[in-house]
């Protein structure tokens, strides 16, 4: 069984994100990136699975420009077997990122597509939906735990009311949320290794499909900065007092 | 230019974020139908909505899977130029999966709407804000309930169509839902929220915020940390990747302020923060603060009101 992990090159979770005053975007330059942390999670599953012996390959791949393959070397020295680069050029949206990835999976015969559920860049929350779309297969989106069973998926989803578990039969999406797992760290030799392993290169324009953007961005501001500086108090009393009598929020 | 509202229920009524969704709906178009998954809601809905036409399933449909409601969804799209929904789990998860049907990119957690194409969302956990244009035939938008005011009328009067059950899909099965019951309000309508972190150490210690919640009325929420320790079920998670909430008052306690939990709950109204370290982030966005040991404080405060 094959399955594959699409990971994408974001600006590290820990880093402050600056608007440009230009309103064109974020600052990049020379910020630390990182794996999406919901890609790290969704890696970390399909290396588990093949520990398990479910899984005989883990293919991993990612789109975008050059500076993806570094992503691509992370993930492989984490457990990934082989990695694909999707060589694009400029700004890319689920709707086409999910459509090079369906191109993948055929061309691979995939039998499970894990993504993260969200990318903490744009926050959209759409790939692995769109993916699964496409494709004509099953999904199960926001999976806290997944048990594969002959040719079927069990997984637990995360919703806003609670827990809900599908059975999905074979091939099938499934994006990560942040509890399925915890990854693990690549060990020294292991990074070593991932040196040789094989990162296959690919131009998007090669796949003839239309995978522009659909969305024009017209600017990127600064959201609105919460007014006014915090009052502190030294006892219960006087924010209680505070609440009750000045906010009024409380009886 | 009419507008399709797939809403939410909650005790046979739209929830908050479906009436929020609602008004944005009445920016974009001045007809609007609803869907909803369960008949038995409809009259209410026709009062407290305004729509035009309700869409209905004469059985309560709150199982069905993405691929099922996509199968009834896509041959009603056509006649419509936008299709709304609350942002939620429900809607992230069939939305985009019927955006890729009809070839669309859809746009997700709308939080501004400046003309029929032009949308502002948050992006990087709402430290930017990227306004968006979209020339697609059909817009399929999620609507980030907080940004708008929940509609109000007493008016309704539609007209109600009957919709054929879902066909079941093969390679997909709903088995079981673990629904966290609670008394207390819902997080994403309740005007205070009290949240606790890793700070609180314990799944029996949260009954210190449990306390204090029922004492105000409040909902209960938390970090990620004090969810990933076992401390609360997950759906009471707030933050970039959990539910985002702007009640009244929030009460953050044990929370440091990672820039994730505070993409959940930035818009509050008024931000109190309780945490022993002065340093703490959270400081710096909240209205008031008070520096103590959370095991002291809070009990101090159950008594004084
Ligand atoms: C991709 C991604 C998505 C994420 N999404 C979310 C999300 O949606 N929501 C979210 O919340 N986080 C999210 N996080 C995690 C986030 O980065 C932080 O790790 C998390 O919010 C920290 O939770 P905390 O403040 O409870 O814990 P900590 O940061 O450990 O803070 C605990 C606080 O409690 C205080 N404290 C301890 N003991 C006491 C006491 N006795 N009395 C008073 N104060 C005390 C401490 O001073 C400290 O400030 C995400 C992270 C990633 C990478
Ligand atoms: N450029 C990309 N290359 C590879 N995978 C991607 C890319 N963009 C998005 N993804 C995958 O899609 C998931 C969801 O992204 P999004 O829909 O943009 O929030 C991510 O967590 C990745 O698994």
């Amino acid at each position: 069984m094959k399955a594959l992990v699409a990971i994408k090159r974001v600006i590290d979770y820990n880093v402050k994100i600056r608007v440009k005053e230009d309103g064109s975007d974020v600052e990049k330059d020379n910020v630390k990136m990182s794996i999406n942390p919901f890609d790290e999670i969704a890696l970390e599953e399909a290396v588990r699975l093949k520990e398990k012996g479910v899984v005989n390959e883990v293919l991993v791949v990612s789109i975008g420009d050059n500076s993806v393959k570094e992503t691509i070397r992370a993930a492989l020295a984490i457990g990934g077997d082989r990695g694909i680069h999707i060589g694009t050029e400029g700004a890319l949206e689920p709707l086409g990122v999910a459509k090079i990835l369906a191109e993948i999976c055929k061309k691979e015969a995939i039998n499970i597509a894990l993504l993260g559920k969200q990318a903490i860049d744009d926050d959209f929350n759409q790939t692995g939906q769109k993916l699964a779309a496409i494709l004509n297969w099953p999904q199960v989106t926001f999976a806290s735990k997944v048990e594969i069973k002959d040719d079927k998926a069990i997984v637990t989803r995360e919703i806003d009311g609670g827990l809900e578990t599908l059975e999905a039969n074979l091939p099938v999406v499934i994006t990560s949320d942040l509890r399925l797992n915890e990854p693990r760290y690549a060990s020294l030799p292991n990074i070593m290794k991932a040196k040789k392993k094989e990162i296959i290169e690919m131009n998007a324009d090669e796949l003839n499909i239309d995978f522009k953007p659909r969305l024009k961005t017209i600017k990127i501001t600064s959201p609105k900065e919460r007014g006014g500086t915090v009052k502190m108090f030294s006892n219960a009393e006087d924010l209680v007092k505070t609440l009750r009598d000045k906010e009024g929020l409380i009886k | 230019m009419s507008c399709l509202v797939v809403l939410e229920l909650e005790n046979g009524k739209p929830n908050r974020p479906s009436l929020a969704t609602i008004s944005a709906a009445k920016k974009l178009s001045q007809n609007i139908d609803v869907l909803i998954l369960d008949g038995k809601a409809k009259e209410d809905v026709a009062i407290l909505t305004d729509a035009k036409k309700i869409y209905y399933f004469s059985s309560n449909q709150q199982d069905v899977l993405a691929e099922e409601i996509v199968d009834i969804l896509k041959p009603l799209s056509s006649k419509y130029k936008f299709l709304l929904a609350p942002s939620g789990t429900f809607s992230k998860n069939f939305m985009p999966r019927l955006a890729a049907n009809l070839d669309k990119q859809m746009i997700s957690d709308v939080i501004n709407i400046h003309d029929n194409d032009t949308f502002d969302r948050p992006i990087y956990a709402g430290n930017a804000i990227a306004t968006v244009k979209s020339e697609e035939s059909i817009k399929l938008i999620t609507i980030r309930a907080t940004a708008f005011e929940p509609f109000t009328t007493k008016t309704g009067s539609s007209e109600f169509i009957q919709l054929k059950e879902p066909e079941k899909v093969t390679f997909n099965k709903f088995l079981e839902r673990e629904e966290s019951k609670s008394e207390r309000p819902d997080l994403s309508s309740a005007s205070i929220v009290i949240s606790g972190g890793r700070g609180i150490g314990s799944s029996e210690n949260f009954q210190i915020i449990e306390s204090l919640a029922d004492k105000l009325g409040a909902a209960v929420g938390a970090s990620r940390a004090a969810v990933d320790a076992g401390f609360i079920s997950n759906d009471y998670q707030v933050g970039q990747t959990g539910k985002v909430v702007a009640p009244q008052l929030y009460i953050a306690i044990g929370i440091s302020g990672a820039i994730q939990h505070l993409a959940g709950m930035k818009d509050s109204k008024v931000i109190v923060a309780i945490n022993k370290d002065e340093e703490a982030p959270i400081f710096q966005i909240a209205d008031y603060g008070l520096v103590g040991d959370l095991f002291s404080t809070i009990p101090e405060i159950i008594k004084l009101i």
